[in-house]
């Protein structure tokens, strides 16, 4: 697994994470091209659906990041998503999905730094985690 | 103040005197029809029948082995809005507790009805039932009542109740508005009714049974089956979770299903009006199906099965009941309902939540706060 290189899926809001990233990017840091980030206006509108799919697809990890308490946009979808993640941090692993393939996050806006920071960790951590048991396999 | 009281018995025929049961129920005022379990006339099998008048209760049999559906559904059809009357509904506890979670999912509403539950002897899956019960339903029934009430079990002519039955702690109509009790009580003279609301207790009150108690050797009784049956289902989980927990295993579990979604069908609390693996959104571009099996090789058509039972999980789960109807409608015999009643028990406990227990407790994903579940967030 020398040269294992992950997929990190990550649903980012428009107004917290997605906009930290942005920051990361004009600020010349750099982070792993592992991460595919997927832009939603809100975490509250991941649907259990997407995190499923992306795994059964073959992504090694899943991030669904947001911003703080307190700051989502639309009130309480990062509570929302909060509730959904631990239903699937419930019902996941009870099939193999290690837990650390699912991350929630809240990274603000003006947290650039600190994006790029947890984008390295996740990646580091899914390296050493090696690739998903459903990569390689047809699942029916 | 509990009402609790009888239902006379002559010589065991059990069924007589919950078909006179139903009768005085129609005869009250407040009770604009009842909704039982009846044997049908043209073949041997029991459906929930809507009654309205008396003269239409022959066939009453809430003791039968038949349990063809969840009737929480067919409950939920009739409460949604007001019928302009009021419902008696006599069913099973994991009926009454569906008929719950579909109230707090704004599907159904107490209003107008009255739920009865009956301390629930079990059933068997829906072609043991046929092979059992042959010509004689009503025999069939009696048959089976008289030999679990004796102690002598639900075995009988080689069939045996459901795994969910035989998985089920909670057999007793807990939430109901009125119970009656068969456990601890000697029904061959009579059966004990209870009030369990004031609702149950003011239907009650008008029908002016006779008073009883509570045989002391009830809730021993009780809390013995509930032992033995948590043992059955703790078993049940143990052998479920190493035949599931991982991919490999699940696709083998899972291998025969055919994506016919009768499980979803058949399951009380699968809540969407349409669900989404019907839509077009799962109506792929052809040129999607050859791009995926480009990926891996090969891919198993009609795909996205587990995906399919994942996601599910993720919406039934903090619902389910432990039922059994979705194994009972699986044409393949894969024993869906212990994989999806392990997840759901899980589930539960991580949201303290007990389906069916409460119409005041919200389902899980229905609230928020604020600050809660800090372990699922960061790194
Ligand atoms: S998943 Fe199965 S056991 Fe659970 S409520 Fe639905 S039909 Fe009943
Ligand atoms: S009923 Fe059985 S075959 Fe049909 S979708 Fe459910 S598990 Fe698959
Ligand atoms: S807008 Fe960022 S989490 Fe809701």
């Amino acid at each position: 697994m020398e040269n294992f290189e992950p997929v990190l899926v990550a649903f980012v809001c428009n107004w917290c994470t997605y906009t930290a990233a942005d920051l990361a990017g004009t600020s010349r840091l750099s982070y792993p091209k592992n991460v595919r980030l997927i832009r939603v206006m809100c975490t509250g509108m991941v649907d259990p659906q997407y995190v499923i799919k992306a795994l059964l697809e073959g992504a090694d990890g899943v991030l669904v990041s947001g911003c703080h308490p307190g700051d989502c946009h639309y009130i309480n979808g990062n509570y929302k998503a909060r509730r959904r993640i631990k239903l699937l941090k419930e019902i996941l692993p009870q099939f193999g999905f290690e837990p650390e393939r699912l991350r929630l996050t809240w990274i603000g806006a003006s947290d650039g730094i600190e994006f790029a920071e947890i984008m390295q960790e996740l990646v580091k951590e899914l390296k050493a985690l090696g690739p998903s048991q459903a990569k390689m396999k047809m699942v029916v | 103040m509990a009402i609790t009281a009888t239902i006379e018995v002559n010589q065991q025929d059990l069924l007589t005197s919950l078909k006179a049961f139903c009768t005085k129920l129609l005869e009250q005022d407040a009770i604009s029809a009842i909704l039982v379990p009846q044997r049908l006339p043209m073949k041997s099998m029991v459906m929930p029948t809507l009654v309205t008048e008396a003269d239409h209760l022959d066939g009453v049999d809430p003791l039968s082995p038949a349990f063809p559906m969840n009737g929480a559904k067919v409950l939920a059809k009739l409460t949604r809005r007001p019928s302009g009357g009021k419902i008696a509904a006599i069913m099973r506890p994991c009926e009454i507790r569906a008929f719950i979670e579909l109230v707090k999912l704004k599907q159904a509403r107490t209003e107008d009805v009255v739920l009865i539950g009956m301390d629930c002897l079990g059933a068997y899956g829906n072609t043991d039932y046929f092979r059992f019960a042959g010509e004689d339903a009503e025999a069939a029934t009696r048959r089976f009542y008289e030999s679990v009430l004796a102690g002598k079990g639900a075995a009988l002519d080689g069939v045996d109740l459901t795994t969910a039955c035989q998985a089920c702690e909670a057999p007793f109509p807990t939430s109901a508005d009125i119970a009656i009790g068969l456990h601890g009580v000697d029904t061959g003279r009579h059966l004990l009714v209870l009030g369990q609301t004031p609702a149950g207790d003011d239907l009650l009150q008008q029908m002016g049974l006779p008073s009883s108690e509570v045989p002391t050797e009830r809730q021993a009784i009780m809390d013995q089956l509930r032992t033995s049956r948590e043992k059955y289902r703790d078993d049940m989980f143990a052998a479920t979770a190493a035949a599931t927990d991982n991919i490999d295993k699940l696709n083998t579990y899972l291998a025969n299903c055919v994506n016919c979604y009768n499980c979803r069908v058949a399951c009380p609390v699968c809540y969407c009006k349409e669900c989404v693996f019907v839509t077009d959104v799962f109506n792929h571009d052809p040129s999607q199906y050859l791009r995926w099996a480009k990926r891996k090789g090969a891919v198993k058509m009609p795909t996205d099965t587990v995906f399919y039972h994942l996601t599910r999980l993720t919406h039934m789960s903090t619902a389910c009941v432990g039922c059994g109807q979705c194994s009972n409608a699986c044409p393949n015999d894969i024993p869906v309902m212990e994989l999806f009643r392990m997840v759901a028990h899980n589930t539960q406990r991580a949201f303290a939540y007990e389906a069916g227990n409460s119409v005041d407790e919200k389902p899980p994903l229905s609230e928020f706060k604020e600050d809660e579940f800090q372990e699922v967030v960061g790194l």
